[in-house]
């Protein structure tokens, strides 16, 4: 009986520790580009920080620590959008990276494969190159474009810049 | 010669402050470069040719790899209607190192490459062409002695699967020209991985 009562419980247990990791772990969203668009066009009163990479991409992975700082430090106001460039059949793959990496920004799987309709809706000056991220301060109006690996302290000078 | 091409490229560097880079119509200065045969190729080595398709391009891109049986079926369609591929490995074996030499040469062998793969080691050729990305196409069409960029940009609109592509800017640049024609698109982006230059 106690044996059994026992067992209900670390079964109850494990049942509730898999829900709050459920909870916590981010998962990928499959866009087209008109949801990057809104995000790029919205009037909020947050610093948009909309980062371009893929898994596969290294100097994209290395900076990724650089942009979840970014989003845990509440009081700089920036909302930090991870654009994923991974195909859409790799979808299982960006989550289970996304998890192992604990990443707690928003993640959205950019499917949308006819790059040239829309690389120079996120700005003009970009080759298509990644890493590439647009920081934007809708309130200013003001935006700046980096097609590059970020630096350390680079993407906090950048926010700054925009006021 | 190529040193005062690059004095020239230099100069306008310094006046412009913008770096040089290829645009549409624009005569391309004779590059050469060792290609994976160990002998060294030249753009003028194609006097007869009508253009090249040049294409920045590498071993570990996924991009290059998605993209590699079209290079090479593009060099079979269009190498004897005087348009061959020549390719150009611009990445820095420092920073990647499966973009070497040694592996060129193994990558060219395995897919049985019968056109050039070419390795920039100064990236000047790269820099002079304003290439960002693998693989990056440019299209060149030859006028008298010179051969001027005719297109810049992707091969299609679909890198991951050939068939579901709508639009072969590529084929219909070379197409166009081949038939007098003007070139419909000349100037597209894609997603691609960024070149990587030494110490950046």
């Amino acid at each position: 009986m106690q044996l059994k009562l026992c067992r209900s419980t670390i079964a109850v247990v494990v049942v509730i520790l898999c829900s709050l990791q459920g909870v916590n772990a981010q998962k990928a969203i499959v866009v087209r580009f008109d949801a990057l668009q809104k995000i790029i066009d919205t009037k909020s009163d947050q610093i948009q920080v909309i980062n371009f990479w893929a898994t596969w991409c290294a100097p994209c992975v290395k900076e990724l620590p650089l942009l979840e700082k970014i989003n845990a430090q509440k009081n700089l106001n920036a909302k930090i959008t991870l654009v994923n460039l991974d195909y859409a059949d790799k979808l299982d793959k960006v989550n289970e990276f996304v998890v192992r990496k604990n990443i707690q920004s928003d993640v959205l799987l950019l499917d949308d494969l006819d790059y040239n309709s829309w690389i120079d809706k996120v700005d003009k000056s970009w080759s298509g190159a990644i890493p590439a991220t647009l920081i934007i301060n809708p309130r200013t109006g003001k935006r700046k474009f980096v097609e590059k690996e970020l630096k350390e302290g680079e993407l906090e000078n950048l926010i700054a810049s925009l006021n | 010669m190529m040193k005062h091409f690059g004095l020239i490229g230099l100069v306008v560097v310094l006046i412009s402050g913008k770096p040089l880079k290829y645009e549409i119509g624009d005569a391309v200065a004779d590059f050469r470069l060792k290609n994976v045969d160990g002998k060294m190729v030249a753009l003028s080595d194609y006097a007869s040719a009508k253009g090249a398709i040049v294409i920045f391009d590498c071993n570990t891109c996924p991009y290059s790899r998605a993209y590699n049986d079209r290079i090479i079926a593009l060099n079979k369609k269009y190498l004897e209607k005087g348009f061959p591929v020549i390719t150009i490995n611009p990445n820095d074996p420092q920073m990647s190192p499966g973009d070497s030499y040694e592996e060129m040469v193994s990558q060219a062998k395995r897919k049985k490459y019968d056109f050039p793969y070419l390795v920039d080691e100064s990236q000047a050729v790269t820099r002079s062409f304003g290439a960002t990305n693998t693989p990056h196409v440019f299209v060149l069409q030859k006028q008298g002695n010179d051969f001027k960029v005719a297109y810049i940009g992707t091969i299609d609109n679909n890198s991951r699967d050939a068939t579901a592509a709508t639009k072969k800017y590529v084929e219909d640049a070379v197409d166009a020209l081949l038939t007098g024609k003007a070139v419909p698109t000349q100037n597209t982006k894609a997603i691609g991985c960024s070149i990587k230059w030494k110490n950046s």
